[in-house]
């Protein structure tokens, strides 16, 4: 790829930038798994590795999800972005080659802020943990640099309308851009008290909701129609999405605060617009699975659509907790134990993770021009992230609820540890299956590459038999 | 058939996120603002200095540029015994103040009105350091005394009088640094917590503290009030060294390390690491009944960043 760096334009093949970072995607997807698996390891058995200033748990539990989500999720949205962006404008990217600079400057300001943040510089601020010369990287060299690729390419389009996957895209990394540089004022203004701790979750909140969570959604609205072959169910309901995320998903940030002492109105309306999430969750859920009629083998015989189709059905759980939790009714018993914890791991190992593989999955495939090496492994992988994912959730919801439990009936904290400790081992393991799920993935995504069946000019990879 | 520019659409999008801005920015931003700081939002502030984590002064989290909380039993200008003993907050030549103390506005109307007048804040500068108390006026309104201007209490001669010393500043710097804050929250809840934890934080408790770090997922008591249950040096040496001597079943990590970090003399942060290093096989052969007594858990050095945070903690009252 680095070759490319310094290429003209029109010498860098279509694609490069879309396959740099899909394979930096999934490594990343590697560090920051086995991040996580090493950190939940602490938690069962706190003595294990003790004694280094730098692997210590407090030094490296930001480490595993800023690894994650500017890695992982944020990276792979990058991927899927450079193919799809492009291919649903009937056109070229806008400029491969700053999109090979974007992939590197992305890996190598990535590569440093984790290292800051592990050595302990923090702006100590969860989720927005990076010092505020990071924050300016991430914007300035990370995301404007993505942003102006998709924008340029649509606007370069050769189609007459936008399909609802690039109304999101655009409107998405608009939107992050905004909340990166506003919920960063904080560091830049010295904020300091309420004003800091309600910024803080507002960035949080923002950027899983006006990010992640849309731009996972329209990684969907693609892959499912493109493989099954059926048209969108309803453009219309996809309509209702997209605007019900903007007026409703930007506006509850204070239900993060809600056992906070932040004013009584804040937490009522943000706990109000919380329940409003529910209008663009539903939406989308019955338009994806509405479009599959007719192609439900499809869920079982094809990676792609089986991979996409889980992140879709764990959407609901996910949404049905999103929308309900926060409400004070049951925000008091759940708020900051384990639940929340299963809650995060639903919407970005679950949802968002599940609906990015595919698109990387397919993107490989198609800008490589080779069918996938092996189904077999491809299948594997699926089910150790599923059963991986599974325990976690499961494991960490049921500690939450102990949790919970101590809290309201005023057990010994030390009690509450002792209950925990199976889970934490349960936890442990199912991080650890996540992890070696994508070692294999890694593994056959180069075997891909590097034997896979060439697929002929004109025809889609799905279409091929598989051979091993 | 013309190609689509979205204008509707793009104006649309603009109105949509600019009233959601609005609505989650601007009023909240605006309603906060004019928060008025109670008497424990003033002691939090000058207790922690301008900000616990990176920053100009310290981007390394070092704990540099950090008050010094004392405790005062005599008049470090007169040597006089006083009434009552006295917390003070010193700011030596050079100390960052606390942004409400630099920006007006901050702590409401009163209180910066009672500070002024009867306080003299603001002819404290950074530098040439200055001693804080936090007061009362005959109407309970909080306000910030400049000692140094009030009564004549210089840095040094109030750090020479002090009967106690707590680099509670500096140990929120480590609190930060070293993630206490991933497990341990800072906030009692509104629900049951506070017979557990104590008194949960109410809106004006906060003003001029940076970061807030409230934490969001508490895998381990709450501390925001740790310092009134549990006031002992002692077991929060043990407890940070190794935690599983005073509770067998935490899950919390060793801290051992800030024995040595932070610690100026060299040969002396080397002995301590060294030691460290034995402690594990040393403590073992005592487990298998190999030796009579247990190795001592070394106290920690006045520069290391283990006392630091240990001084934060215990100020968590």
């Amino acid at each position: 790829m680095l070759k490319y760096l310094f290429a003209r334009e029109e010498d860098i093949p279509q694609g490069s930038a879309a396959i740099y970072a899909g394979v930096s995607a999934i490594a990343w997807f590697i560090i920051g798994a086995g991040l996580g698996s090493f950190n939940a390891a602490k938690l069962a058995f706190p003595d294990w590795w003790h004694g280094y200033y730098s692997l210590q748990f407090g030094h490296m539990r930001q480490v595993h999800v800023h690894a994650v989500i500017f890695g992982w999720i944020v990276l792979a949205f990058v991927a899927s972005s450079f193919y799809i962006v492009p291919t649903l404008g009937n056109t070229k990217l806008w400029s491969e080659k700053l999109g090979i600079w974007n992939v590197l400057l992305w890996n190598v300001g990535l590569a440093l802020a984790l290292a800051l943040l592990w050595t302990g510089i923090t702006s100590g601020r969860e989720y927005s943990d990076h010092i505020w010369p990071i924050d300016l990287y991430i914007a300035f060299f990370m995301a404007v640099p993505w942003a102006a690729n998709v924008w340029l390419t649509i606007l370069n389009r050769r189609t007459q309308g936008i399909y609802t996957t690039n109304w999101f895209f655009a409107g998405s990394t608009f939107m992050t851009i905004i909340v990166f540089l506003i919920g960063n004022l904080p560091e830049w203004f010295h904020l300091t008290g309420l004003n800091e701790a309600y910024m803080t979750w507002w960035f949080a909140h923002n950027v899983l909701g006006l990010l992640i969570t849309p731009v996972a959604a329209a990684i969907t609205y693609y892959i499912i129609p493109k493989i099954t072959g059926n048209p969108l169910y309803s453009h219309r309901v996809g309509h209702l999405h997209f605007w019900s995320i903007v007026v409703f998903y930007s506006t509850p940030a204070a239900h993060h605060l809600m056992s906070a002492p932040l004013p009584e109105w804040l937490k009522s309306f943000a706990s109000v617009e919380g329940v409003l999430i529910l209008v663009p969750a539903i939406a989308y859920v019955t338009n994806i699975l509405l479009t599959m009629q007719g192609k439900w083998r499809m869920f079982v015989e094809n990676v792609e659509v089986k991979f996409t189709i889980t992140g879709v059905l764990l959407a609901i759980p996910l949404n049905f907790q999103g929308g309900f939790q926060q409400t004070r009714a049951i925000n008091w018993y759940i708020h900051g134990t384990g639940w929340i914890v299963a809650h995060a791991h639903l919407a970005l190992l679950g949802f968002s993770t599940f609906a990015e593989a595919a698109a990387v999955y397919y993107g490989l495939q198609v800008l490589t021009g080779r069918k996938l090496w092996s189904y077999s492994l491809a299948n594997f992988h699926f089910w150790m992230l599923l059963i991986g994912f599974s325990l976690y959730w499961i494991s960490m919801t049921i500690a939450g609820l102990i949790q919970g439990a101590g809290k309201i009936y005023q057990v010994p904290y030390i009690d509450v540890v002792i209950a925990e400790h199976p889970y934490m081992i349960v936890r442990w393991l199912g991080g650890t299956l996540v992890f070696l799920g994508n070692i294999i993935w890694l593994w056959n995504m180069y075997m891909t590459v590097k034997e896979g069946t060439p697929v002929p000019e004109g025809r889609q990879p799905h279409e091929l038999a598989y051979e091993r | 058939m013309a190609f689509r520019q979205y204008r509707i659409g793009s104006i649309m999008f603009g109105v949509a996120l600019g009233t959601s801005m609005m609505v989650t920015i601007f009023f909240p931003s605006i309603d906060m603002s004019k928060v008025e700081a109670t008497k424990y939002a003033l002691q939090y502030m000058l207790m922690y200095g301008r900000e616990s984590a990176f920053a100009y002064e310290d981007p390394f989290l070092e704990g540099k540029g950090k008050p010094i909380t004392v405790v005062l039993s005599k008049d470090p200008k007169t040597g006089q015994p006083l009434a009552e003993k006295v917390t003070a907050y010193v700011y030596k030549p050079g100390t960052p103040f606390p942004s409400p103390l630099v920006h007006e506005g901050k702590l409401g109307d009163k209180i910066e009105q009672a500070s002024a007048d009867l306080g003299k804040y603001k002819q404290a500068t950074e530098a040439q350091g200055a001693v804080f108390l936090v007061r009362e006026t005959k109407d309970g309104t909080p306000y910030i005394e400049n000692a140094t201007a009030t009564r004549g209490w210089t840095p040094e001669a109030t750090l020479a009088a002090a009967d106690q010393q707590f680099y509670a500043g500096a140990g929120r710097t480590m609190f930060i640094r070293e993630g206490c804050w991933w497990c341990h929250t800072l906030l009692p809840e509104q629900t049951k917590d506070w017979q557990t934890f104590g008194r949960p934080p109410v809106i004006g408790d906060f003003n001029g503290t940076s970061p807030t770090t409230f934490g969001s997922d508490r895998k381990a008591p709450d501390l925001f009030h740790v310092g009134s249950r549990n006031s002992s040096r002692e077991w929060m040496t043990l407890h940070f060294f190794n935690p599983r001597l005073v509770q067998p079943h935490s899950i919390m990590p060793r801290y051992d390390y800030l024995w040595y970090t932070g610690v100026k003399d060299k040969a002396k942060a080397k002995q301590l690491q060294e030691y460290i290093k034995r402690w594990d096989k040393e403590y073992l052969a005592y487990a298998r009944g190999e030796r009579v007594y247990p190795p001592e858990v070394p106290e920690p050095p006045a520069d290391s960043d283990a006392r630091k945070l240990i001084d934060f903690v215990l100020t968590l009252k």
